[in-house]
């Protein structure tokens, strides 16, 4: 039974732009696993946001296999990110599908599919050892340590 | 090198398509999009798109037939929601050229039967109305569609197949009449008469007892729970009584109909039912959810009654529309709001009763229950004037009916509305449901209440919940989820054990083998068998490991998980017998007790590692410690969590034999063409290793399968062993069994029935005769009844 292309549109489970610059290997492959993956990144979390709640959320898409949370590489303290991984590729695309852009701790998290956990991603990559986008940020939030490091120096 | 970052432009939403703006777009994929695209908001009429699109397609015809062809056959079996459109711009094709509308019947009918092959009744409905209103069109002469709902409702006269046969092609000729009913009765009433009648007796004479199984509340007040056939037939009873006026669907034929009475039509080929056959899949019957009516949009257009046809055709569209867009909510809310005819209806509330009614449906929702609340927070957003108040109105009536709504749907509706609350920072008028406060805490509306701000806390956190409700509402505020440390300090040295938590944190701390740990433990008394010498079932024991253990590691789920996995070996070790399997669940409970999410998690991660089994969750979960919090929603999340991971790890093992059996074919299929002497020996040897793999495999799936019935086994014994103690108590007592533990107990058994339905077919002799025999009180046998009477 055939099914259209202009019928198929599954947009919210497409693969962005973003690649991860650490990338053990070229872009094809990145993109082969992005196209697979159990693992989601997700974004825009507060520091104050625990494990217990990203569970809790993301167990509405299907059984969580393991959260790691994302961490500050000099404090080792939450930064505002954090990776989920499921068993099933059925259960992540759920979440692209209807976690992705809601609100978590007050906030809207993004979420965006990743090549797979491996150590050393659980750590922030921004110079200060918070995640790159608080370093340049110039509003003020109060969930992310206020003021980007740029206006705190 | 620019460093790309995750940008946060959009909320998240739905992202844009990529374009392609540099390869050719082919005219096939400009012709399906062409065709998909019509009858969408567009600066010209529809009439003049249509009699565009018309002209192009007829132009394309001598080269692109085929495709054509394929296209609409596609669109009318997955576009219903558009079916008029498609079925107009048939008609104008068939008005031009003859042959064309000869073949695209064919195909219609061609794929009528693939689908009926393949158990997508769904899409063979929708086939069978898209035929029906080519009648409309001048496609289809109205006698040869008089002639195939013959042959359809003849299949009630059949000797075997189940009810649900009968039923499906019943209701492919009623949901049909909405649209065709005013034209087959003009040209046929004698026969219409006849097929009517025929469906009336069948209607009177078929069971119904599964009805009361698949009602979301118990009440007929305000609004009574119809089962799906009744309520359409008195539909189209009321749209006959009124001379088959139909005055909701958009009918752009009429617009067209010097142009296409000029056309001449086609004679459907004799259609007959596919015999039943061992395979095939009926739907299962439904029960048609109602939660409002005219009183309830204040102003404005007034909401077409209960059994109105227009009723039908809008909650049909609707559904519709969420079938095809559910995966991208954007779409899918505008879809919705931008439904047409929408100006004559009270659209928000049609859409909200439509939704609810999908999120309760039993057994399940057609889609994952998390969907329907983002949908509904992207109509809100679309509506933010109009919508979140319907909501809070739906939300409101849903709270007052809390006493009849069957106990899964409750479940489902505060999961709902929990995860609704997180994404708008709490805000509801908790002081209009403080007339709970003054009742038990387990009846329907305080439980509701509890449970909602126990979810709620899990996607906040506990001072946020008691922030957020009124003071008096403090009783029903969830426990701080802190860890309960029985070995916590001097005051608890006189515990048995006390000593060994020491020697053990130290232990530890230190990074010391299994083994010393081990050692360190066999200093702790065993309080059942004083003999022992150590390796026999010790309680005390697994209390003062996992407590010490789980105490170190309760800052979060990592550490604990961590903590499990450390001492893995430890665990199994302790836990090798039944009661350490239990006893190890009661430690985790008691120290967790405040924690239910965490009492979840851990149980989880338990199984999946093999400390613990399923059989023994399930026995824990009915054993008399845990009768206190048996009522309890975590409780039932813990239960149905263990018995789909039971479900999916059988599945997963017989999809390994499966591909493993495919793999031994195709070696098979490739030695016969091959004939080389050489290969052929080293194909025997694969064969031979496959052949092992595929017996231990075929092993591994029978005990895996053995285990699953078991567990079912154990939760539908104890089940009957609660009940029925219970009944006989109140009776004997001379008191009302129908307490509010009564109606949750035997809900959660139906719930068993309903959510793991498929699984459960499979183990139905045994269940029979094992369990739901004759002698049962006709109270739990009934659920068994109903249950069975879902696929007959």
């Amino acid at each position: 039974m055939s099914i259209l292309n202009a019928l198929r549109s599954d947009s919210y489970v497409d693969i962005s732009q973003y690649r991860d610059q650490h990338f053990k290997g070229n872009r094809y492959e990145q993109e082969k696993l992005l196209k697979l993956s159990c693992s989601l990144y997700v974004g825009n979390l507060s520091f104050y946001t625990t494990e217990e709640q990203v569970y809790e959320l993301f167990s509405k898409s299907g059984d969580v296999k393991r959260i790691v949370m994302g961490l500050d590489k000099v404090k080792k303290t939450a930064c505002g990110f954090c990776f989920v991984e499921y068993y099933t590729r059925a259960d992540s695309e759920h979440a692209m599908r209807f976690v992705n852009g809601t609100r978590l701790d007050d906030r809207i998290i993004r979420t965006d599919w990743d090549a797979g956990f491996k150590e050393g991603r659980q750590y922030g990559r921004g110079k200060s050892g918070g995640q790159v986008r608080d370093e340049y940020r110039q509003d003020y939030d109060p969930a992310r340590g206020g003021y980007g490091k740029i206006i705190k120096k | 090198m620019s460093r790309r970052r995750h940008s946060d432009e959009n909320d998240g939403g739905q992202p844009h398509k990529r374009r392609r703006t540099s390869e050719p777009i082919e005219i096939e994929d400009r012709l399906e999009s062409l065709i998909c695209r019509v009858g969408e908001k567009s600066t010209s009429s529809l009439e003049s798109n249509l009699e565009g699109l018309a002209g192009v397609l007829e132009a394309d015809l001598p080269n692109y037939k085929n495709k054509i062809l394929r296209i609409l056959c596609t669109v009318a079996r997955l576009l219903p929601e558009k079916l008029t459109v498609y079925s107009t711009l048939v008609g104008l094709l068939n008005a031009r050229n003859y042959n064309f509308g000869g073949e695209f019947v064919e195909s219609m009918i061609r794929q009528l039967k693939e689908t009926l092959k393949l158990n997508l009744y769904n899409e063979a409905l929708y086939l069978v109305r898209f035929l029906s209103d080519l009648v409309n069109c001048h496609v289809i002469a109205a006698p040869s569609m008089v002639a195939m709902f013959e042959n359809f409702v003849s299949v009630v006269q059949e000797e075997d197949g189940p009810q649900v046969r009968c039923d499906w092609y019943v209701y492919a000729v009623l949901s049909s009449l909405p649209w065709v009913g005013k034209e087959l009765y003009e040209k046929k009433d004698v026969e219409m008469e006849r097929i009517l009648n025929q469906i009336e007796s069948y209607l009177k004479r078929r069971q119904k007892i599964h009805v009361p199984m698949l009602q979301v509340w118990t009440a007929e007040k305000p609004h009574p729970q119809e089962e799906y056939l009744d309520c359409l037939f008195a539909q189209v009873q009321k749209m006959k009584k009124d001379r088959w006026q139909e005055r909701h669907i958009l009918r752009p034929y009429i617009a067209f109909d010097s142009v296409l009475c000029e056309a001449l039509q086609h004679n459907l080929p004799p259609f007959t039912p596919p015999p039943h056959s061992e395979d095939a899949v009926y739907p299962m019957p439904k029960v048609v959810f109602r939660m409002f009516d005219y009183t309830d949009a204040p102003e404005g257009p007034v909401m077409p009654g209960s059994h109105s046809v227009e009723r039908f055709v809008i909650e049909e569209n609707l559904h519709c529309i969420i079938k095809s867009h559910w995966k991208e909510r954007k779409t899918c809310a505008a879809q919705l709001l931008s439904y047409p005819g929408k100006n004559k209806i009270p659209l928000n509330y049609h859409i909200v009763e439509v939704i609810f009614g999908e999120l309760f449906q039993l057994p399940q929702p057609p889609h994952i229950d998390v969907m329907y609340t983002t949908l509904l927070i992207e109509l809100c957003k679309l509506q933010p004037g109009s919508l979140p108040q319907v909501l809070a109105q739906a939300t409101e009536m849903m709270y007052t009916r809390l006493d009849t709504m069957n106990t899964t749907c409750i479940d489902r509706f505060l999961n709902w509305f929990s995860h609704h609350l997180s994404n708008f920072q709490f805000r509801w008028s908790w002081d209009d449901w403080s007339d709970c406060l003054t009742q038990d805490l387990d009846k329907p509306k305080p439980k509701f209440v509890r449970e909602v701000l126990e979810k709620s806390m899990r996607l906040s956190y506990h001072q946020r919940i008691v922030d957020i409700v009124p003071a008096n509402f403090s009783a029903l505020i969830p426990a701080n989820p802190i860890f309960i440390y029985k070995y916590m300090d001097e005051s608890s040295s006189s515990l048995p054990g006390y000593p060994v938590t020491i020697a053990i944190s130290n232990a530890i701390i230190n990074r010391s083998s299994n083994d010393e740990i081990l050692t360190i433990l066999k200093d702790v008394p065993n309080q059942e068998d004083d003999d022992d010498e150590g390796d026999s079932f010790n309680p005390l024991k697994i209390d003062v490991f996992l407590q010490t253990l789980l105490h170190m590691a309760a800052k979060s789920f990592s550490h604990s998980f961590s903590a499990l996995a450390k001492f893995h070996e430890v665990l199994k070790i302790l836990t090798d017998s039944d009661e350490g399997k239990l006893h190890i669940l009661r430690v985790v409970y008691e120290a967790w007790r405040n924690h239910p999410q965490m009492i979840s998690v851990l149980i989880d991660k338990m199984i999946r590692t093999q400390i613990v089994d399923c059989a023994a969750v399930a026995n824990w979960i009915f054993s008399p410690d845990m009768a206190h919090d048996f009522t309890r929603f975590y409780v039932w999340e813990i239960l149905h969590s263990t018995v789909r991971k039971m479900n999916k790890h059988v599945q997963k093992i017989q999809k390994e034999l499966e591909t493993a059996k495919e793999k031994l074919e195709k070696q098979h299929s490739k030695r016969k063409d091959s004939g080389d002497e050489e290969e052929d020996k080293n194909s025997d040897e694969e064969d031979g290793l496959l052949e092992e793999q595929i017996e231990r495999l075929q092993e591994k799936v029978e005990f895996a399968q053995s285990e699953q019935k078991n567990l079912f086994l154990v939760i539908f014994q104890r089940f009957i062993m609660m009940l029925t103690e219970h009944l006989v108590r109140c009776e004997t007592g001379g008191v009302d069994f129908n307490t509010p533990w009564y109606k949750n107990c035997i809900e959660r058994l139906q719930q068993i029935f309903l959510m793991h339905h498929q699984t459960i077919q499979q183990y139905m002799v045994t269940l029979e005769n094992l369990l739901f025999t004759a002698e049962l009180d006709h109270h739990i046998l009934t659920v068994y009844r109903q249950f069975c009477a879902l696929q007959m």
